[in-house]
């Protein structure tokens, strides 16, 4: 059998439907990874201890235990408790999750090379703890950290693949439907590949203009 | 304490790191509307001193007072922190790096603590801005970044900031000192501006021409004491003390 790249054609809405949704899943999952990040980070640094350690031994669970795992577990191990999520909504926590651990830490070194005359400068002028963390030190920090929370948004892409095995159409799960019908893995994959690629591509031209804009505002 | 002379008080004032003690029983007290110079060289405690009427730099031991107000009041930590929040609204401080925001525009960097701490409007916001910048010569440049600004330039708004919550009191630490000989000027000359105002200010400075021309008294600190304390041509022209002398011929040299 030689390789025929017509056969994509047959089923480009299928493979369009799951760009559609790997879209989606790495939008969503980012923001979580980055809302949550930043939270962990100030949880990290700035709350008390009953806080704090809850906080990082959830930290240490998302950090220590394959992707893969805790998909399935927030996916199936939670309906054995009642939590019942769609598997969408499961993908993009579990991935968002994840991410936001490695973007926590990321996020406090971020925090603590913040000069400590803003922090000086801002409670001087009456501001509290926690509107300086939140007007002052945070959004300095996220600035300078945008370049390596950008390299994780990439890597969040590719590792969106994963959440195919619960059952979310994203490209990957629409190619394996697609070689289903079609017996044709080669150029399906092939496919996939260059889509994720294309939409790599996209996403590296966005967070190049999210670093421009952020630089002149320094 | 006489409320109506003393405006600002220190009232014997220690502070120690470990066993090194840093300032030694200080007190002194401050008018309303007086300028005071405090001089004296490196590791003198001036800057420490300084700091601690606004407990940037908390003391180990004493008193202060702003206008019947106990700033370093004991209080259980979270009622400390809503009580010094509110105090510190009242003592605008002038850094010697400035600590402009860099992530925020002139503007925002003036407005920011009147925004969050006086809820006002965008409308009382601009205005503010407009009229605070106007004080320092800065409004052409309100819609800049400060890594758009020279150092005069940064250190003018900084001034404006501190000024937009209008505190009863200017706390100045070496506000010049990080500033290229030519940038010093328009700095001094937005301070001596606010002494005509009748703005009261404590500063902290190496420049003697400064704290001679402009200040109503001059206090020089050593070691962690107070040596010398008086009208400028006094302390200048007249000093009592052998560390005085030696401290002002000194920086003379330079």
């Amino acid at each position: 059998m030689r390789p025929d790249f017509s056969v994509l054609l047959n089923f480009w809405d299928t493979l369009a439907l799951g760009a559609f949704w790997t879209i989606a899943l790495t939008g969503v999952a980012s923001v979580i990874s980055v809302v949550f990040g930043i939270l962990f980070a100030v949880v990290a640094l700035y709350a008390p201890a009953p806080i704090r350690w809850p906080v990082r031994a959830f930290e240490w669970v998302f950090m220590g235990t394959p992707l893969l795992l805790q998909l399935f577990l927030i996916y199936f191990g939670l309906i054995t408790i009642g939590i019942d999520l769609p598997a969408f909504v499961a993908g993009a926590l579990g991935l968002g999750l994840y991410f936001a651990v490695y973007n926590s830490d990321i996020i406090q070194a971020g925090i603590r090379a913040v000069d400590p005359g803003q922090t000086e400068a801002a409670r001087a002028l009456g501001l509290s703890r926690w509107q300086t963390i939140r007007d002052v030190t945070v959004p300095q920090a996220v600035r300078s950290v945008v370049p390596p929370i950008g390299n994780n948004t990439i890597a969040l892409l590719k590792d969106s693949a994963l959440v195919s095995v619960i059952g979310v159409a994203e490209l990957t799960l629409a190619a394996q439907q697609a070689i289903g019908r079609s017996f044709r893995p080669l150029e399906f994959y092939v496919a996939a590949a260059v889509i994720y690629y294309a939409i790599n591509l996209a996403l590296e031209a966005v967070l190049r203009r999210i670093e421009r804009r952020i630089s002149l505002a320094r | 304490m006489s409320e109506t002379e003393t405006y600002l008080e220190i009232r014997n004032a220690k502070k120690s790191f470990g066993a090194l003690d840093v300032l030694h029983d200080i007190s002194l007290s401050v008018k309303k509307g007086e300028i005071v110079a405090l001089i004296g060289p490196s590791g003198s405690g001036k800057s420490t001193l300084l700091r601690a009427i606004n407990d940037l730099e908390p003391l180990t031991s004493g008193e202060v007072w702003l206008e019947g107000v106990h700033v370093n009041k004991p209080l259980s930590a979270n009622a400390y922190e809503s009580h010094i929040n509110k105090v510190r609204q009242d003592i605008g401080m002038v850094f010697q790096h400035f600590n402009l925001f860099p992530h925020l525009k002139v503007r925002e960097n003036v407005t920011l603590a009147p925004r969050r701490l006086r809820g006002i409007s965008s409308a009382e916001a601009d205005t503010l801005a407009r009229e605070e910048l106007e004080k320092v010569g800065m409004l052409e440049r309100i819609d800049y970044y400060p890594s758009q600004l020279s150092g005069g330039q940064k250190q003018r708004v900084a001034i404006a900031r501190a000024l937009a919550m209008k505190p009863k009191v200017m706390l100045f630490d070496e506000a010049t000192s990080a500033l290229d000989p030519e940038l010093v000027e328009e700095v001094n000359l937005v301070m001596k501006k606010l002494a005509q105002e009748h703005m009261t200010m404590l500063v902290v400075t190496h420049e003697m021409g400064f704290a001679e021309s402009v200040c109503d008294r001059v206090i020089f600190m050593d070691q962690g004491y107070v040596v010398e304390e008086g009208p400028p041509e006094q302390v200048f022209r007249n000093p009592t003390s052998d560390r005085t002398r030696t401290f002002l011929r000194k920086s003379s040299e330079h």
